[in-house]
């Protein structure tokens, strides 16, 4: 794959980023600031409105770095007996609008993240010669398993492995947010009752106060 | 009567003008116009209905960014603030230290209700001792009253706005008269762990008091109780009741409530007010100043309306400041008023807070169930460890109350995040099964304490920096002693402790007091800065909020407290107000005002 046309696609919106000729994974030469004077959706926004990604501020994803997002959500949370994989319910929309948004933390995100999508696909391209949304589950499992646990990854995948549990954390914020999200990790409540009767006898037995 | 416009305003006349409409403010307007006097009252926010502006069941995967709290949302993008947070655009406030250590940050919102709209509803008394601190302990101020003479407005507030609880007479947490709260609600698996745990190390874990209608409030009992001989009062306060449901055990409150279910002023004090023909309102009046008769006397305020820039002055008989502590503060400094003592803006104080969060084994893979609850603390620990600090075994003056919290929450960015200390770091299908399985099992505990007044926390104007409006604005001066940095190494200690004792892990170990407490005004619990007192030489006001210099210039939000207990301010503030409404209203009728 060529390694230019990635990096084009990846920084579609980010105008700032002229000098980027390799995949050196230098964040801090990364000017990734694409949104830097956006307004957010205010201090008085309408709570009783719909709202939806690329409402408040635009989306700044490229069609192809949305794939790569897309394919990494869902080796974080796949469809299982229990529940769909995260990009069937719209994380992938979700993250875009996290990583585009106009506030610091955000904007610090998107300075782990894009970075961290440009490594994912040079690793896959340096490993298998493909981009990583092309890999298959062994292939992307090889890579994941290096950078999955930020305590134990070897130096040289110290960076990535940071990059991955910041973009999981948003995985699972997105997914367990929505109603399969909801559903599979066991939340019931957000329902209007007559009585709170506490819990039940089962859970009380579980936890050993009955 | 009703809202109405700056001009209009200008043309009535009143008995009263009450500056701001929160805690403070509702309250005050409650108690006068219920009692027939005429108040016009003044709000720097706009306009906010929360029967139609609350989103209640909107789940956080409907909010831009799953709901995390910005900059311009603070506490969420549901939660009910208009226009507010540490900074409020156009209106600044700065601290006189580069040292964050010594820096405050001031919480405001700009809405009508302010803060009651999106506060925690935690409303415990303040009890004997901590009228009498210095009596005590030879610290801070004692108050220039008791318990006793504020208890009887803590029974009415708590009938009023409707507060769960029970009376489990424990020292120093008082008691409520028989029939004056509602049934607390159920505790939850978490809580009821804790309570067994905690009772290992002989810390007590009790029924919760915040300001929610576990029940319907009883609108033929209470009026009476609360309005005797007013037929009129009750009345309308009969209706409001009957206007108010039940909390539906869903939804949190910190959106506000359009059932009308916890207490909020735009929900609770404002409507009966409104419904007595006494109260008018006028929004988006940002008050500048009190101004002065040629006796010595207020005669009424300069506000700016703040659509339209233009000035206004409206006159009254009386005049309170209700506009939150800190303004209130800050308007006694820029009309030069109500100071011969020196000491407005002296003695600011917060809440002292730190905590911890733990994972709790015996929590996971609970059975499916709706742990929703009234959303707040259904239990809490009261400081218990009086005797042992009397006889100076702790190192530090004054507890600290223990709110803690757990189970299986409305998920949001913090669910399933960060587990790598848990599980080192996973995906795929075990990190789902890894998900399910720690859903609800954390636990987090926070202390909050009282801070003792000292010298080095004051506000005072800043020389040169003017708000949009051209008013000038406060510079903050801060400093924790010993007792508070003490008070939070201490919290940390125990929480790890019962932690431990629920058989728990860390993801990191205590921190020492300097770095667990949290930053002066986080706690959101800012008081002081016009304190009461018997001595005018010495204090700003007497125990009604009454300016010593300026007789019809009342002060009746937390700007007089004389110490800040570990018990949340809100509940004592409201009763302050109420009583010294009452006294406003006996000198009124005696034409002393
Ligand atoms: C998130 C949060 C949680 C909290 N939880 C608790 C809790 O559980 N228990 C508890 O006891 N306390 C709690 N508090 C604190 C509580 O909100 C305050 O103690 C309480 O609201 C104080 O009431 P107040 O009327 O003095 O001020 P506010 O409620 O702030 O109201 C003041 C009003 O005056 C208006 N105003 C200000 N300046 C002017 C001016 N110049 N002219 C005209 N109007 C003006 C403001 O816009 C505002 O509407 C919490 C606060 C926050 C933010
Ligand atoms: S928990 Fe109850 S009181 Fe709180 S907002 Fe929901 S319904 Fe209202």
């Amino acid at each position: 794959m060529d390694r230019r046309t990635t990096i084009k696609w990846m920084f579609a919106a980010a105008a700032a980023m002229p000098s980027l000729k390799t995949f050196g994974y230098t964040p801090a030469k990364l000017a990734l600031d694409v949104a830097p004077n956006l307004p957010g959706y205010g201090t008085d926004p309408d709570l009783v409105k719909e709202w939806k990604p690329g409402g408040p501020w635009p989306l700044t994803l490229s069609a192809p770095a949305r794939a790569l997002v897309a394919a990494l959500c869902d080796l974080i949370i796949p469809a299982d007996d229990v529940s769909p994989a995260a990009s069937s319910v719209g994380v992938v929309d979700f993250i875009d609008e996290w990583i585009s948004a106009p506030y610091p933390e955000q904007r610090a995100d998107r300075q782990i993240v894009l970075p961290g999508l440009v490594w994912i696909d040079a690793e896959a391209d340096k490993r298998f010669g493909k981009q990583f949304a092309e890999l298959n589950d062994a292939q992307r499992s090889a890579i994941a398993d290096d950078i999955c646990q930020p305590a134990h990854a070897a130096p040289q995948f110290q960076t990535a492995a940071n990059f991955f549990a910041t973009f999981r954390d948003l995985t699972a914020g997105g997914f367990y947010t929505t109603p399969v999200g909801m559903k599979d990790i066991g939340y019931t409540g957000n329902v209007p009752l007559e009585r709170f009767d506490g819990p039940p006898l089962e859970a009380l037995k579980k936890a050993g106060l009955a | 009567m009703a809202f109405i416009s700056a001009a209009d305003a200008d043309k009535n006349s009143y008995d009263v003008i009450v500056v701001g409409s929160g805690a403070a403010g509702g309250q005050t307007a409650y108690t006068l116009t219920m009692d027939g006097a005429k108040v016009l009252m003044l709000e720097a926010g706009r306009n906010y209905q929360p029967a139609t502006e609350t989103p209640m069941l909107q789940a956080n995967g409907e909010a831009p960014l799953r709901g995390a709290g910005t900059p311009e949302k603070p506490f969420g993008f549901w939660d009910a603030t208009v226009d507010g947070g540490w900074q409020v655009p156009g209106e600044p406030y700065s601290s006189a230290s580069d040292d964050p250590a010594r820096q405050f940050v001031w919480w405001r919102a700009r809405m009508l209700g302010g803060r009651t709209n999106h506060w925690g509803r935690i409303s415990l008394r303040n009890g004997q001792y901590d009228f009498k601190p210095h009596s005590r302990d030879g610290l801070g101020f004692d108050w220039p009253m008791d318990y006793a003479d504020l208890a009887p407005y803590y029974d009415k507030v708590e009938m009023l706005i409707g507060v769960y609880g029970a009376n489990d007479g424990l020292e120093n947490t008082p008691n409520s008269s028989p029939g004056v709260l509602l049934p607390p609600p159920k505790p939850r698996v978490s809580d009821l762990l804790t309570r067994q745990r905690a009772a290992k190390l002989n810390i007590p874990v009790i029924p919760g008091h915040r300001a929610v209608l576990t029940q319907r409030l009883d609108h033929v009992r209470l009026p009476k109780l609360l309005h005797p001989g007013n037929a009129k009062a009750q009345k309308i306060l009969a209706a409001d009741m009957q206007k108010r449901a039940a909390c539906f055990f869903a939804t949190p409150c910190g959106r506000g409530c359009s059932i009308r279910a916890n207490y909020q002023s735009t929900t609770v004090h404002l409507p009966p007010a409104l419904d007595t023909g006494n109260l008018d309102i006028v929004t988006d009046a940002m008050v500048r100043a009190v101004t002065k008769r040629p006796d010595g006397r207020a005669e009424g305020v300069i506000f700016i309306d703040r659509k339209t820039g233009a000035e206004h002055r409206v006159k009254a008989r009386v005049v309170v400041l209700a506009a939150s502590a800190l303004e209130s503060v800050r308007i006694m400094l820029n009309s030069g008023v109500a100071n011969s003592s020196g000491k407005v803006g002296k003695y600011i104080m917060d809440t002292v807070g730190a905590g911890i969060g733990g994972q709790i084994p015996l929590l996971e893979d609970m059975p499916l169930h709706n742990e929703d609850g009234v959303d707040g603390f259904h239990l809490y620990t009261p400081w218990w460890l009086y005797k042992e600090q009397l006889a100076g075994k702790l190192g530090f003056a004054r507890g600290y109350h223990i709110e803690f919290g757990g189970g299986r929450s409305m998920p949001s960015m913090g669910t399933a995040a960060g587990m790598e200390w848990l599980n080192g770091g996973t995906y795929g299908r075990k990190f789902k099964e890894e998900a399910r399985r720690y859903f609800g099992s954390f636990m987090y505990f926070s202390g909050r304490g009282e801070m003792i007044p000292n010298d080095d926390c004051y506000a005072e104007l800043h020389p040169t920096q003017k708000d949009k409006f051209g008013i000038p604005t406060l510079n903050f001066h801060w400093k924790w002693s010993k007792h508070e940095i003490g008070q939070a190494a201490h919290m940390q200690t125990t929480f790890a402790e019962i932690i431990d004792a629920m058989g728990g892990r860390m993801p990191s170990p205590p921190q020492p007091g300097e770095k667990a407490i949290k930053q002066g005004g986080i706690i959101i619990h800012e008081v002081g800065g016009a304190m009461m007192g018997n001595d005018p030489a010495k204090s700003v006001t007497n125990s009604f909020g009454q300016s010593w210099d300026m007789k019809n210039l009342f002060i009746t939000d937390g700007a007089t407290l004389c110490s800040n207990a570990d018990k949340n301010p809100t509940l004592t503030i409201m009763a302050l107000a109420w009583r010294a409404s009452e006294h406003m209203l006996g000198l009124m009728k005696k034409k002393e005002l």
